[in-house]
């Protein structure tokens, strides 16, 4: 998976978790990456909402607990803007 | 360069050691990109960087009622590009009254420069935030009374404790009031309820030395209330603002955090044309460059109007311009349009050298650092090239729109000052009359016939109420001059004379061009036979006219008076004090001893007298607190 939004939460996921972008898959979480507390997915749902100029709802919100879902929610929420 | 390629620039830079490339390279990532995500990139690379960088160590606790974790990478971002290194400590939350209260709370012990008390009106007064409409006007007045008096015994509190500064939210007025239009037509109104309470905050900062009001409906409003909230963050993570507001507090912040800091700009260098006006005097002449009350000239009316402000403020405006000197001129004395005169600029360079070059003339001529000038310039090259040369310059960027220069001005927090003192609103005209004191320098031949005809007077007084600011903005600001750089808040300068032991005087110099002001503090610790001066300063812009002598002079006096023997002092040199180094060796003093921090001189009281230049006539004062 290549995809110009991928990379866009990649680079994103990486700057806020503070690992290498490479570390970055589909398959990451908070189970794979250490730095990944709550502080750190607060902090990340908002670069998020900075970076697409977006809102998620909360519902959401509880959806995105690894990198494959984000980039379901913010796939849909692309295709729509 | 775009974002990615920078951060390749920068990770390079970081690699081959050169700390100082890569934090300007960090710096004007920042400046392209104040994302949240970017944030992190940036404190991680400063946090690696910082050992080899020369950066302000500050302490900043934040006690708040609110989610407040997304801000702090961005706030210590945008510290670290400032040359600050902000440690940040986050109470729990609505945890402020017990952290304030209790002395043994974790606040206390983090020793913090500064807090912040970022509450609410709908957690400090709900009943007035979401009830109102149920309220009687005497419960209305009662609920509002009962929050300033809260807000008077924890500022009460909080000064038995710590002397730091302390920055209060004010009260966010509702989008909507329960009332409805009803609201404004009501003597009881919602509206103006938490308009008392905030009009209270600041007659409480106004009399609490070092207690600040952040105008967070203000912060709000200009951003718009509808656009402010995300309602559903609020709900579910108790942030109180969307995504993309939250750089706008974390800008408010910043701009306490200059000031409070000391990372300020002294002076603001301007450029003439497309700046000061629209097009190029030289070739367009008087009737065609774009200045006046109309579009489009009205956008540059707007800027001078700006900084007309910041020259009320103390801040120096100077000229930095490529033009023929004699078309310059004309526009500046006799253009219709012109806000600004000739006697608004401190210092003008008008010629066809390169601007980095002039920035230092101008700094050396103003008698201030390079480092306390800021630059605006239209042309993003020369900004380029001056960014280059003089990395430590505040070079403000400009859009290509003029419309939009007056706020990029006003926003600038390098501008920001949370004192006032006379001497800054008068600053503009001491500059005028050390021009004429130069030229009168220059027609005397003996430095003795040019003191004598000076007419210098010096008036020392110990602290008062009406001089505490000055008193301790000189502490906080004064570089060169500076024996011992002892940084002081006012709280402390009040702490340290109530406890007997230390003496606090000003000098004020007054001569035949005019006041300069009060551009002079010293404080002595005296004990049984030793008097040691705690700290001596003076403003560069009176050094050189044996003044200094005079006020060191009267400090001999002070000491034989309190029955001391010795008169000590430190020299503690720092990156920008050399030319306080031979002060005491130059007045007599012997060295006692030497260490890695300095050296301390001593003056043998019994042995040796320190008079007075007969051309400086001292006056001394009677205070109100000593």
């Amino acid at each position: 998976m290549t995809s110009p939004v991928f990379e866009r939460v990649r680079g994103i996921a990486a700057d806020v978790l503070q690992v290498s972008a490479s570390q970055i898959t589909p398959q990451s979480s908070p189970d794979t990456i250490g730095n990944w507390d709550s502080v750190h997915h607060l902090n990340l749902i908002l670069a998020l909402e900075q970076e697409f100029d977006t809102q998620f709802d909360p519902e959401e919100i509880d959806k995105m607990t690894s990198i494959e879902r984000i980039l379901e929610v913010v796939g849909g929420k692309v295709q729509q803007g | 360069m775009n974002t990615p390629e920078l951060r390749q620039e920068i990770e390079r830079l970081i690699a081959s050691g050169d700390a100082a490339a890569a934090s300007r390279s960090l710096a004007e990532l920042w400046a392209q990109d104040a994302s949240a995500s970017s944030a992190s990139f940036v404190t991680a690379r400063f946090e690696e960087l910082r050992a080899k960088l020369d950066l302000r160590p500050y302490r900043l606790a934040i006690l708040r009622s609110y989610t407040v974790e997304p801000l702090i990478p961005m706030l210590r971002a945008a510290a670290f590009v400032a040359g600050i290194d902000l440690t940040v400590q986050l109470s729990e939350f609505n945890a402020y009254v017990q952290e304030i209260v209790d002395p043994g709370s974790q606040l206390y012990p983090f020793q913090p420069d500064a807090v912040i008390l970022a509450v609410q009106t709908r957690d400090l007064a709900p009943d007035l935030w979401r009830d109102f409409s149920h309220m009687s006007g005497e419960q209305a007045q009662s609920t509002s009374s009962r929050v300033i008096a809260d807000f008077r015994s924890w500022v009460r509190s909080f000064r038995t404790h710590s002397q730091a500064h302390l920055i209060v939210h004010n009260f966010e007025q509702p989008a909507f009031p329960s009332r409805g239009l009803l609201d404004d037509q009501s003597s009881s109104s919602q509206h103006k309820e938490i308009e008392r309470i905030n009009r209270e905050l600041c007659g409480l900062a106004a009399e609490n030395a070092g207690v600040y009001v952040l105008d967070y409906d203000a912060l709000v409003a200009r951003h718009g209330r509808l656009q402010w909230h995300d309602e559903r963050k609020w709900l579910t993570v108790r942030l109180p603002m969307a995504a993309q507001n939250t750089h706008h507090l974390v800008k408010e912040w910043q701009r306490f955090l200059h000031p409070l800091t000391g990372k300020v700009a002294k002076a603001l260098v301007v450029d003439l044309d497309n700046t000061l006006w629209g097009g190029v005097i030289g070739e367009d002449g008087m009737n065609g460059i774009k200045l006046g009350g109309e579009y489009p000239g009205a956008a540059y009316q707007e800027l001078q109007r700006a900084l007309l402000d910041l020259h009320q403020r103390g801040i120096l405006l100077a000229i930095c311009s490529k033009n023929n000197i004699e078309d310059a001129q004309e526009a500046l004395r006799n253009h219709p349009g012109m806000l600004l005169t000739p006697k608004h600029f401190a210092a003008q360079r008008i010629n066809w050298t390169d601007k980095a070059q002039n920035l230092r003339e101008i700094a050396k001529e103003l008698n201030i650092g390079v480092d306390a000038l800021a630059f605006l310039d239209d042309n993003p090259i020369e900004r380029q090239q001056v960014r280059s040369q003089l990395p430590e310059v505040c070079v403000i960027d400009l859009p290509t729109d003029p419309m939009m220069f007056a706020r990029i001005v006003r926003e600038c927090p390098v501008f920001e000052r949370l004192t006032l003192s006379a001497e800054d609103q008068q600053r503009g005209t001491y500059y005028q009359a050390q021009r004429e004191r130069d030229e009168l320098e220059q027609t005397i031949t003996s430095r003795e016939d040019f003191y004598r005809s000076l007419q210098q007077e010096a008036e020392i007084a110990p602290l008062t109420k009406a001089t505490l600011t000055r008193i301790s903005q000189l502490a906080n600001k004064t570089n060169q001059f500076n024996l011992t750089t002892r940084r002081y808040t006012e709280a402390q300068l009040l702490e340290m004379v109530a406890s007997g032991q230390f003496h606090c005087f000003s000098l004020r110099v007054k001569d035949r061009f005019g006041d300069n002001g009060l551009v002079g503090v010293a404080i002595t610790r005296d004990s049984a036979d030793v008097c040691q001066i705690d700290t001596l300063l003076m403003s560069c812009r009176v050094i050189g006219r044996t003044v200094e002598t005079a006020f060191l002079s009267f400090l001999a006096g002070h000491a034989r008076k309190s029955g001391a023997r010795r008169l000590e002092g430190w020299f503690l040199p720092t990156q920008k004090n050399a030319p306080a180094k031979d002060f005491y060796p130059l007045h007599g003093f012997a060295i006692l001893k030497e260490d890695s921090a300095g050296a301390l001189w001593s003056l043998d009281l019994d042995e040796k007298s320190l008079p007075c230049p007969e051309w400086v006539r001292i006056t001394v004062l009677n205070g109100d607190l000593q």
